[in-house]
């Protein structure tokens, strides 16, 4: 049989990505140019017996996805920079609590309201340091409106699996454009659910390390009793001040990320097995950055292409390779510079870092990346 | 067809020229199966004042998004025309509404006159089908989807009771066009 097709936009290919991973609940509060993902839920939701429910601002929608995460529903939030930037103690609080949850920021510029209606990647490194304290993030960027479906189902699986909050970045262009949009089958694309806990409701603790870096969460209504808090806390979730005990808790839920990369680094590599010069893109810019890469190649450039699609936790590894195999490493971003920073650190000096910058609210277009390299080469 | 084809479709706010462009994609990447991205003008610009909708198309997926040399641009008023009968192509085309562009912006490049909205008005009866006429008459000039597959992606998109209205709107302005090119 055919598969079900449609042109749609990326905020609605995240809509029903979210639905096919299983999302029963989303809340959120309205902000260009995110809107569209809470208008799809909002009438899609109330059809599977769903909830949907707009706040009275952006601090309470992530205050309702926590509480309603914690029942056991998979939650939804969408808004965009200055939503994001309210989110942030929130944000932190379900990273201690360990709390799975998905949070897309459509970035537009900034700071403060910005552009509302111009394309950004100025978030970046707020969405790995935005909320204070010591912490592991998962960041996802997808670039294409099929691509956008299936990693917002990858958000939530990671979300379960690592019981913590995950975001996806995306950006005006890749959240706007129309695309086909294939719709995946029941079955076809992997679907993560949420470990119950296997020991009855008196033996059980929200944070025994004994059950692994990531322990069970047991859903709010089941049976389970337990404390919830944004305090350091002890394996039964109580807080504790006791510096062993904070120091392994810590450690630990940096660990259940750091530890696992492997499973939560995803990439596409184009063209990098000769290339001289790499260029390190992803959301809508890496779009820019595939068509110059296409034409510098025309030009007998051996440039190449490194799309993260797991931007944090940064690829180190992959990334200090290529910097060893390069001459260059070109990373165009619609920001002033924020994942340049990373490249740099990583690359160490190995090869030349070069940035483009743009912050107009015009896309980077493939001429200012060819003319780049050019200079760089 | 070329690899990468763009097209844009520009007129004033409320004309249903992003409708246009969406139509086209869909016509090209669900009915054809090519590959399609639309993309709009957005916020305060596209209410009001001069609107636009641009369509990429090609047999192989599509990279940028945007349009980078437009190979062939619609323009509805004096405006649009103005703003974004730009980065034409050369040897490509622009269509526009005779009644509405006085001054087509001239460059390397035909530009074809038809009165879209007079058309709508007296010929199908209703002006809110003029940007299904001006699509009708983008697909005659530029071949980039076939006839029967734009009208199929037109009536997949309108209101039962709208059918006919709007099959006939598409077909006037393709036929226009078609003896257009004849003279």
């Amino acid at each position: 049989m055919a598969k079900k097709v449609a042109l749609i936009q990326g905020n609605e290919a995240c809509a029903q990505g979210a639905l096919y991973a299983g999302c029963s609940f989303f809340a959120g509060y309205p902000i260009t140019p995110s809107t569209e993902v809470a208008e799809v839920m909002s009438i899609e939701l109330p059809k599977i017996g769903g909830k949907f429910i707009q706040m009275e601002d952006e601090i309470g929608a992530i205050a309702a996805l926590i509480g309603a995460a914690l029942t056991g529903a998979k939650a939804l939030d969408s808004t965009s920079g200055p939503g994001m930037s309210l989110k942030q103690e929130l944000l932190g609080y379900a990273c201690i609590a360990e709390i799975p949850c998905v949070i897309v920021n459509v970035q537009r510029g900034g700071p403060s309201t910005g552009m509302p209606t111009g394309p950004s990647q100025s978030d970046m490194q707020q969405a790995m340091w935005g909320t204070h304290g010591d912490h592991a993030a998962i960041v996802l960027t997808p670039a294409s409106c099929q691509e956008i479906y299936e990693e917002t189902v990858r958000a939530f699986n990671l979300a379960e699996k690592y019981r913590m909050p995950v975001q996806i970045q995306l950006d005006e262009i890749c959240a706007h454009m129309r695309e086909k949009v294939e719709y995946a089958e029941p079955g076809e694309l992997e679907v993560i659910d949420r470990e119950a806990p296997s020991v009855p409701p008196e033996e059980y603790k929200p944070y025994d390390a004994s059950k692994g870096l990531v322990p069970p969460l047991a859903s709010f209504g089941s049976g389970y009793r337990y404390h919830v808090t944004g305090l350091n806390k002890a394996a039964d979730g109580f807080p504790t001040t006791k510096a062993e005990l904070v120091d392994a808790e810590e450690r630990r839920q940096i660990d259940k990320i750091m530890l696992n990369q492997e499973d939560i680094q995803k990439n596409e590599e184009y063209l990098l097995d000769d290339a001289e010069v790499i260029l390190f893109a992803y959301g809508s810019t890496s779009r820019s950055a595939r068509y110059a890469v296409n034409e510098l190649r025309k030009d007998g450039v051996k440039a190449g292409m490194f799309r993260p699609l797991t931007m944090w936790p940064f690829p180190e590894k992959r990334v200090a390779e290529l910097a060893d195999q390069a001459g260059a490493i070109v990373c165009p971003e619609m920001n002033l510079g924020q994942m340049v920073r990373e490249v740099e650190r990583v690359a160490k000096g190995n090869c030349t870092v070069a940035h483009i910058g743009r912050v107009d609210g015009e896309p980077i277009n493939p001429g200012q990346i060819i003319d780049k390299v050019k200079e760089v080469l | 067809m070329a690899e990468r084809y763009e097209l844009r479709f520009s007129g004033a706010g409320g004309q249903g020229l992003i409708t246009a462009g969406i139509i086209l994609a869909e016509a090209a990447s669900i009915i054809e199966n090519k590959y399609a991205v639309q993309s709009q003008s957005y916020g305060p610009e596209a209410r009001g004042g001069a609107s636009k909708s641009e369509v990429i198309i090609s047999e192989e997926p599509i990279d940028y998004p945007k349009a980078t040399v437009v190979d062939a641009c619609l323009a509805m008023t004096q405006e649009a025309a103005d703003k974004y009968a730009v980065g034409i192509k050369p040897g490509g085309l622009l269509l526009v509404d005779s009644d509405f562009v006085k001054n087509p912006p001239q460059g390397d490049y035909k530009v074809y006159d038809m009165p879209i909205m007079r058309t709508a008005k007296e010929e199908v009866g209703r002006e809110i089908v003029a940007n299904v006429i001006a699509l009708g008459a983008m697909i005659a000039l530029t071949d980039v989807v076939k006839r029967e597959s734009g009208e199929k992606a037109v009536l997949a998109k309108v209101p039962e009771a709208f059918i006919d209205l709007n099959k006939k709107a598409y077909n006037i302005g393709f036929e226009k066009v078609k003896d257009l090119l004849e003279k």
